[in-house]
């Protein structure tokens, strides 16, 4: 081990930065064309693939990790360690659906549901508070009971979830 | 009473200066909080298939109108990283300012997709998928304003010709930053 620092040597011209950038752009362009097809995994390729891709693009040509010193690579890579010991750690709790001790009563919406739930009933509740202030009060009563009733849903949801 | 500076800013046992591995570190703990993060969205999006209608709700066109801000405004602070390296400060100086605007640029892109969600409902309390998206992103938006604070501050001395190296470490910080909204994006905006 050396006792000085040593600084990056290896400079390019901006040429060199450019034409990196425009493959990112190429690598979003694809990334967001992909997943418009409809197919499942293509769009896993294409928006995570590619986003790993793009990613590793950037540390290694725009944060010169391809020239760093190995030590940069280990403190990095100890941290990515970590996070697969977590996920590994947590995942089969989170993500079993049963158990002997334990039932999920999670109730898992349907995307009507969620469209009901988040949809266009508070659209046009804020476009009703934009149109006419004189009935706001009254309305708020009203929209106040209506949001309530979803909003209980929701927190039993939640605390299903949580239970879960 | 005279400034002497730190033997460490000056010393370094790993070959590496000392200013370049200090933000190595700070990196490697961003990687735990952002990757803890992502690795909790994933649990829970691959269990619960509700989240993906609840992410059809996000707006993709402006997450990769910011993907774009940012992977440019990448290129800008290591052409200034470049150009402080050549000693044409006045250069560097340009380039820091145009990533600040880039900053700038993606905060007020977000700025208008909270609003537009918000006043439709899609609030921090609507479920865990929307209290999960405003965490991140807001996370991530907290970052790109301390960047952009600690490049206005770079630039001031850069313009004086001092500490030029810190120009290569807010962009290792800068990049960073655009390394975890590549992954945000697809997590939140493309898959449905």
């Amino acid at each position: 081990m050396s006792e000085t620092a040593e600084h990056h040597d290896d400079h390019h011209p901006p040429k060199y930065y450019v034409k990196i950038w425009v493959i990112l752009l190429v690598l979003l362009t694809v990334s967001i064309v992909g997943p418009m097809i409809g197919i499942k995994w293509l769009t896993l390729i294409t928006a995570f693939g590619i986003a790993l891709v793009k990613a590793g693009m950037v540390c290694a040509y725009f944060m010169h990790l391809n020239i760093e010193r190995k030590v940069a690579w280990y403190i990095l890579c100890a941290t990515l360690l970590l996070l697969l010991v977590f996920f590994t750690g947590v995942a089969p709790d989170v993500m079993k659906p049963s158990g002997t001790n334990w039932q999920s009563l999670y109730h898992e919406p349907t995307e009507e549901e969620s469209m009901v739930h988040h949809g266009d009933e508070h659209a046009e509740d804020a476009h009703h508070g934009d149109e006419d202030t004189h009935h706001g009060d009254e309305d708020a009563k009203h929209d106040d009971g209506h949001d309530e009733h979803s909003e209980d849903e929701h927190h039993d949801a939640d605390s299903h979830d949580e239970g879960h | 009473m005279s400034f002497q500076v730190p033997i460490a800013t000056n010393r370094s046992a790993t070959g590496i200066p000392t200013s370049r591995l200090a933000v190595w570190w700070i990196l490697a703990s961003e990687v735990v909080i952002f990757g803890g993060l992502i690795m909790c969205y994933l649990m829970f999006r691959l269990h619960h298939e509700s989240w993906g209608f609840e992410a059809a709700h996000t707006n993709p066109i402006a997450g990769g109108v910011n993907t774009f801000v940012l992977l440019t405004s990448s290129l800008f602070v290591v052409l200034a990283h470049e150009a402080a390296e050549a000693k044409e400060t006045d250069k560097s100086v340009r380039y820091i300012w145009f990533t600040i605007f880039g900053g700038f640029i993606f905060m007020m892109v977000k700025a208008y997709e909270y609003t537009t969600e918000i006043t439709h409902g899609y609030t921090m309390f609507k479920s865990v998928f929307w209290s999960f998206y405003y965490t991140a992103t807001g996370l991530h938006g907290f970052h790109v304003m301390a960047g952009m604070f600690i490049m206005w501050m770079i630039s001031r001395d850069v313009k004086k010709g001092k500490n030029l190296h810190r120009v290569e470490i807010i962009g290792i910080y800068w990049h960073f930053v655009d390394v975890v909204w590549i992954f945000l994006f697809p997590l939140l905006y493309i898959a449905k």
